[in-house]
C-alpha cells in the first residue's frame, strides 16, 4: 500500500518559518512604531495559518499551481552594487532599493521639499508621517485571490518608497523608484505608497529588475496608490525580473472624487509572475484607466487578475490589458467589474487583447460583471488573433523580413496602449524597453 | 540597365489556374501598361511576382536581371529590387510611417549599419513635398484611416524611398478623384527615369492619360494577346474590350 506523503508544513511557510519571521523583525529598526510592528505579527499569523492556493480555487484557475513555491529562497544580504538604470527619463527625485534596502537616492529639490513634497523610505515616513501612512499602507484588504502572499508580503516588508504630493501641488517630472533583487536565491518585499492630496499632481515610474535572467528569485511586492479630491496619479510600472524568478505583485488603487489614475504595468520578466489590481472608484467622478502590456515569451506565465469597484455614482473606469505570446508562454487575464446599488451612471469598460505569435502560446481569458445598479454602461471583452497575413505580406513587399516584420505589428499591437500616455518622453522609453525583450 | 523577365509563366490559386502562360520583358527605362477587364489575371500576376504565398506559380520563370527570383521569400525579392504599389494597402494600426519606411531601408543595410536618421528625414520630406503629403503624415500609423487617396500617395512615397529597380502598380488609379489621380502620376512621372521599370496594371485607359506608357499590352483570360505602343490604349478605349474579344474569336476559329 503506498501512502501519498502528507505536504509537510515547510512547503506552505517555504523558507518563511517563524524563525525568519523573528529574525526579520529584529533587524528592522526599534524606532518603528509598534502599531506597524503588531501589524506586521498578525500579517505572520494569516500567512502562516492560510494554504497554499490549490485546484478548484476560482481565483487561481489557469494558474500553474505546481509553479507557486515559498522554499529555496533567501532573505539577502545588503547589496553592494545595482545594475545601470535602465531608463533615461529625467526624474524629480528617485529612491533605488536593492534587496529591500534603500541603496542610493536623488532627493527632491529644496523647493519641492518646502511645499510639502516627500519622497522617502517607507521606514523613515512610519516615524515622520505616522498618521498618512497609517491611514494608507495595505489598507485595502486583499480581495482577488492572494490573501497569503499579501500577507507574507506585509510580515517581511523591510522598506519601500512613500510619496507624498500634497494638495495643489503639481510635479512636472516624474518621481522613480528601482527595486532590484539581487543574489540568486534572494527574496523581496517591495512596496510603493502614493498620496496625492487634493488637485495635487504626480507621476511615479517603478522599475523591478534583476542583475540577470538566470536568477531563481522571488518578489512579493505591493503598492498603494490613493488619489484625494480632484489629485491626478500617473503609474508606471515596469516588472523585467530575472526570467527564473516567482513575482506576486498587488496593486490597489482608491480614486476620490473627480479624481483620475492612470496606471501602465508593463510585464516582461520572470518565470511566473501574479500580478493584482484592485481599482475602487470611491466617490462621483472618480477615473481609474487600468493598462497593461505583455510580453509572454518561452516558457513565461503571466497571471493577471483585475477588479474595478464602482462603489459611487457617476464614476469610470476604462482598462485595456494587451498581450503578446511567443514560444510556450501562457497568459491568464480574470477581470470583474463590481458596480454597487448606487453606483448609477457608472461608465466601466474591460478589454483583455491577445496576440498569439506562436502556436504553441496559450491565452486565457475570463471577463466577469457583476452589476447592482440599474443605469450603467458597462461593455467588456477579450479577444486573441493571430498576426494578419495581409499586413505581413505587405511589411515583406517592402523588404521587412517575416520575424521583423511581426515584430514591428507586435509594436503597433501595443501602441494603443502607450498612445494614452500624454508624455511623450515616458511613451518613447517605454517603447525602448519593450523593443529591447524583443532583441534579446 | 535592369530587366524583368516574365517567362511563360502560370500562376494559380489554389486549384484554379489563373495567369496561363504569360511572357514580357520589361528594361530600365521602360513603363509598360497592362490592360484588360476584371477577372483577367492582372492582379493575380503583380502579387505572384511580387511573392505573395497564397499564389503558386505552376510553371514558368520571372528572372531580375537573368536571375530567377520565385525561390526568394517575398522580403527577399524587395530587396532585389521589386516594388509592389498594392491596389487596397493594408492598414497597419499603431505603426507609424516614419518608422515603418525607418525598418524598410535598415532592411536594406548591412548588419551593424545604422540609419543616419537627419538624411533619412530629409529625404522622407523632400519626396513628402513632391508628392503634396503633409509632414504631420510621418507621424501616423501606416494608411490608418486613410482616404483612397491618401493611401495611394502613401504607396507612391515608399516607391521614391526604397528606389526600386521594377514596380509593378496595381490599379493605381482606383479609388481616386482627378485631383489626387494627378498628384499620384505627377510623383510617378518625377520617379521615371533610366533606372525605374514599370509595369502598371489599370482598367481604365484614364490613367494612361498621366503616366503616358512606351508599351501597352492587353491581358485577356491570364494571358497577352495584344501588344502596342499607347495608341493601342486609345483604340481599346475607343472600341471597348468587346473588340478584343472579337478579334480572339476570329483568331481562334
Amino acid at each position: 500500500m503506498s501512502v501519498s506523503a502528507p505536504l509537510s508544513a515547510s512547503s506552505a511557510l517555504g523558507v518563511f518559518t517563524a524563525e525568519a519571521f523573528a529574525a526579520h523583525l529584529a533587524s528592522l529598526p526599534p524606532s518603528l512604531p509598534a502599531w506597524w510592528i503588531a501589524r506586521k505579527r498578525a500579517a505572520y499569523e494569516r500567512f502562516a495559518a492560510l494554504p497554499m492556493p490549490s485546484r478548484g480555487d476560482e481565483a487561481w484557475r489557469f494558474s500553474n499551481l505546481s509553479g507557486l513555491t515559498l522554499d529555496g529562497f533567501t532573505l539577502p544580504a545588503a547589496a553592494t552594487s545595482v545594475p545601470h538604470a535602465p531608463i533615461g527619463i529625467q526624474k524629480v527625485a528617485k529612491l533605488v532599493f536593492a534587496n529591500g534596502r534603500l541603496f542610493s537616492r536623488e532627493a527632491l529639490s529644496a523647493d519641492l521639499v518646502a511645499r510639502g513634497v516627500v519622497v522617502d523610505t517607507l521606514q523613515n515616513a512610519l516615524v515622520q508621517h505616522e498618521a498618512v501612512v497609517r491611514e494608507h499602507l495595505l489598507a485595502q484588504p486583499p480581495k482577488l485571490g492572494s490573501a497569503k502572499f499579501s500577507a507574507l508580503h506585509e510580515a517581511f516588508l523591510t522598506d519601500g518608497a512613500f510619496i507624498y504630493v500634497p494638495k495643489g501641488v503639481q510635479l512636472e517630472q516624474p518621481v522613480g523608484v528601482f527595486s532590484y533583487a539581487l543574489g540568486a536565491t534572494a527574496a523581496i518585499f517591495p512596496h510603493t505608497l502614493v498620496v496625492a492630496g487634493e488637485n495635487a499632481r504626480v507621476t511615479i515610474v517603478e522599475y523591478f529588475g534583476s542583475a540577470n535572467d538566470t536568477e531563481a528569485q522571488l518578489a512579493v511586492g505591493a503598492n498603494d496608490l490613493y488619489a484625494g479630491h480632484g489629485a491626478q496619479i500617473t503609474y508606471i510600472g515596469k516588472q523585467d525580473w530575472s526570467h527564473r524568478a516567482l513575482s506576486f505583485q498587488s496593486n490597489s488603487t482608491v480614486v476620490r472624487r473627480d479624481a483620475r489614475v492612470q496606471s501602465l504595468n508593463l510585464h516582461l520578466g520572470a518565470r511566473q509572475a501574479r500580478h493584482e489590481s484592485l481599482s475602487q472608484l470611491a466617490a462621483p467622478g472618480a477615473f481609474s484607466e487600468m493598462l497593461a502590456l505583455t510580453v509572454a515569451e518561452t516558457d513565461q506565465e503571466f497571471d493577471q487578475r483585475t477588479l474595478q469597484i464602482h462603489q459611487a455614482p457617476n464614476t469610470k473606469s476604462d482598462l485595456l490589458y494587451k498581450n503578446a505570446l511567443r514560444g510556450t508562454a501562457r497568459t491568464i487575464f480574470s477581470g470583474l467589474i463590481v458596480v454597487d446599488p448606487d453606483a448609477q451612471k457608472t461608465d466601466a469598460y474591460q478589454s483583455n487583447r491577445n496576440l498569439m505569435l506562436s502556436e504553441d502560446a496559450e491565452a486565457n481569458s475570463l471577463p466577469g460583471l457583476e452589476i447592482q445598479a440599474n443605469d450603467v454602461r458597462c461593455t467588456h471583452g477579450a479577444t486573441s488573433s493571430r498576426i494578419d497575413p495581409e499586413q505581413e505580406f505587405y511589411l515583406q513587399s517592402r523588404g521587412i523580413a517575416k520575424e521583423a516584420a511581426d515584430e514591428l505589428l507586435t509594436f503597433g499591437f501595443f501602441e494603443e496602449v502607450l498612445n494614452r500616455l500624454t508624455d511623450d518622453h515616458l511613451h518613447e522609453a517605454l517603447r525602448v524597453l519593450i523593443q529591447t525583450k524583443f532583441k534579446k | 540597365m535592369s530587366s524583368l523577365e516574365i517567362k511563360d509563366l502560370h500562376v494559380s490559386i489554389g486549384e484554379k489556374a489563373i495567369v496561363k502562360g504569360l511572357t514580357l520583358t520589361i528594361r530600365s527605362g521602360e513603363v509598360h501598361a497592362i490592360m484588360g477587364p476584371n477577372g483577367t489575371g492582372k492582379s493575380t500576376l503583380s502579387k505572384a511576382i511580387a511573392g505573395h504565398p497564397d499564389y503558386t506559380i505552376t510553371s514558368g520563370d520571372v528572372l531580375l536581371d537573368g536571375a530567377s527570383i520565385l525561390e526568394k521569400e517575398a522580403d527577399e525579392r524587395a530587396r532585389a529590387g521589386i516594388f509592389l504599389a498594392f491596389q487596397y494597402p493594408s492598414e497597419i494600426p499603431g505603426v507609424s510611417i516614419a518608422n515603418f519606411l525607418r525598418a524598410a531601408i535598415q532592411a536594406r543595410m548591412a548588419e551593424g549599419e545604422e540609419i543616419d536618421a537627419t538624411a533619412y528625414y530629409k529625404r522622407l520630406y523632400s519626396k513628402m513635398d513632391m508628392l503634396k503629403i503633409d509632414r504631420k503624415f510621418t507621424s501616423r500609423a501606416v494608411n490608418d484611416g486613410f482616404s483612397g487617396g491618401e493611401k495611394k500617395r502613401c504607396e507612391i512615397l515608399q516607391m521614391a524611398m526604397l528606389e526600386p529597380k521594377f514596380s509593378l502598380m496595381d490599379e493605381t488609379d482606383s479609388g481616386l478623384d482627378i485631383d489626387a489621380l494627378r498628384i499620384v502620376s505627377e510623383g510617378v512621372n518625377a520617379l521615371r527615369g533610366p533606372n525605374l521599370g514599370v509595369l502598371m496594371i489599370t482598367h481604365y485607359q484614364r490613367l494612361l492619360n498621366y503616366i503616358v506608357p512606351d508599351y501597352v499590352h492587353v491581358m485577356w483570360d491570364g494571358r497577352i494577346v495584344k501588344s502596342g505602343d499607347k495608341s493601342l490604349a486609345l483604340e481599346l478605349e475607343a472600341k471597348g474590350y468587346d473588340w478584343v474579344k472579337k478579334e480572339l474569336a476570329l483568331a481562334t476559329a
